[in-house]
């Protein structure tokens, strides 16, 4: 019977991603184009914020893929926890960092569109430093793979490191909320019925939300299968010198 | 437990041991704030619960990197370690020890170094109870983060790195306390979170502490 964790092997799951990826790929840039196309160049301006209205394109989905990427590393490092697979730890490793790019993206257009619709770069605003100390999380679950030698023990202690982290990070999110008013607004629906986005704007918005997070996933097959390919490598190295 | 927390008190007072060490990084701190901000009075008298609780706080993360790693060295970890102490215990007794050298001598020196900062008078009592009430959750927290770089050469770094981040809501909520009680708003919600937090660190920590510990040991 074939089950999902046929995948936990790394031939296995180099032949397959061997044969995703390039689709993948395709996708992604085929759906992210199409999604940022449509939205710089064939939405109206917004009658208050002009044409800055547009970089939600790029915002909204780093945003909330920056938080989605860390939800998959924690799950990635659970599997590796109570399965013991190692891709999984290794896709969680590979995630991270795309993750944290993400979360630079959020923060660098925030401030961009900040600037023009606040006239502030930075605000000391719940969200936004929520997103910032997000950011330090990813760097610190990142130092701590760079830091220990033996692969086993990093993948060991960086899970128990997501874990705890995931923990504070959403104290912290919440003790923000205590701690000064935001100028941020506040979440908005996309996909109910009363949707409160106007649906031109809505429509590539939620392309590009598929399109950033299909990049994601192709860059995590990448990032995995290389970190797959330079695990054998060291594994060949070692072979070699007590050979 | 009591055994493992009469050793670390008897080495960290023993000479070279570092007690009083963070008490004086702690002074440094607060000393050198005004040079930095100018000696106006008002101005450090809004800014001094935030200079405050950071002293404090840097002042405990100085000396984290002592808890387990000397111990490591010299082998006595793995000593204690396979005795019949579970490391959740001896993780929650470290956290302790950390707690008895370092936290407890900056929530009694505060109230003087808050009189250098020219600190609010109605904020004195509400400060000492936001320490007594976080500090031990900075070394609970601390203590994990030293046992998830015991096994790292040159972790100093790393440990802040990894333990500033989870630093964030209880520094939040301790200079919360201090700062609204200077301002006459009701100190209380806060104070109520921030003990909150330490007793939630203080029950789970010790289990991540130990997970840690035995990764490192394996």
């Amino acid at each position: 019977m074939a089950s999902i964790w046929e995948y936990a092997n790394p031939r296995k799951f180099m032949a397959t991603s061997e044969a995703l990826l390039p689709w993948t790929v395709g996708l992604a840039a085929a759906t992210l184009g199409v999604g940022l196309v449509w939205g710089f160049f064939f939405t109206p301006d917004d009658f208050r914020q002009g044409s800055t209205v547009k970089i939600i394109y790029l915002h909204v989905p780093s945003a909330v893929m920056a938080i989605n990427v860390w939800i998959m590393m924690l799950i990635a490092s659970l599997i590796w926890l109570v399965r013991r697979h190692h891709v999984s730890a290794l896709a969680a490793k590979a995630a991270a960092g795309i993750g944290a790019v993400y979360t630079m993206i959020a923060l660098l257009t925030g401030a961009i569109w900040g600037q023009q619709m606040w006239g502030t770069w930075w605000e000391w605003d719940p969200r936004l430093t929520a997103f910032l100390v997000l950011f330090l999380f990813y760097l610190g679950y990142m130092a701590m793979w760079q830091a220990v030698e033996n692969p086993d023990a990093a993948a060991d202690l960086t899970t128990v490191l997501c874990l705890v982290g995931s923990v504070f990070a959403v104290i912290s999110r919440y003790a923000l909320d205590f701690w000064n008013q935001g100028l941020h607004q506040d979440r908005f629906q996309l996909l109910d019925g009363e949707s409160d986005v106007s649906p031109v704007f809505a429509v590539p918005l939620l392309i590009c939300i598929a399109g950033f997070a299909l990049v994601f996933v192709a860059l995590v097959l990448y990032r995995t299968r290389t970190e797959i390919r330079a695990r054998r490598l060291r594994a060949l190295l070692t072979q070699e010198r007590l050979a | 437990m009591k055994a493992v927390l009469a050793r670390d008190l008897t080495l960290a007072f023993r000479a070279g041991g570092g007690f009083g060490l963070a008490l004086a990084f702690f002074l440094i701190v607060v000393i050198l704030v005004p040079f930095g901000v100018g000696p106006e009075t008002d101005t450090l008298r809004l800014i001094a619960p935030g200079i405050l609780w950071l002293g404090a706080l840097l002042a405990c993360l100085l000396s984290l990197d002592r808890i387990f790693q000397l111990d490591w060295e010299d082998g006595s970890l793995e000593l204690l370690a396979t005795s019949a102490l579970p490391l959740e215990t001896l993780a929650l007794a470290k956290a302790l020890a950390h707690w008895l050298t370092t936290g407890l001598p900056l929530v009694v020196a505060a109230p003087a170094f808050g009189l250098l900062l020219n600190l609010d008078p109605a904020a004195y009592p509400w400060l000492v109870a936001a320490l007594l009430a976080g500090t031990p959750g900075l070394s609970a927290i601390g203590t994990f983060g030293a046992a998830l770089t015991v096994g790292i050469r040159r972790g100093g770094l790393l440990l802040s790195l990894l333990v500033l981040p989870l630093y964030v809501p209880t520094l939040l909520f301790g200079a919360m306390v201090a700062s609204r009680a200077a301002e006459g708003l009701d100190p209380l919600p806060p104070l109520a979170l921030l003990a909150g937090l330490t007793l939630g660190a203080v029950a789970a920590m010790p289990f991540a502490a130990a997970g840690a510990l035995r990764i490192a040991l394996r």
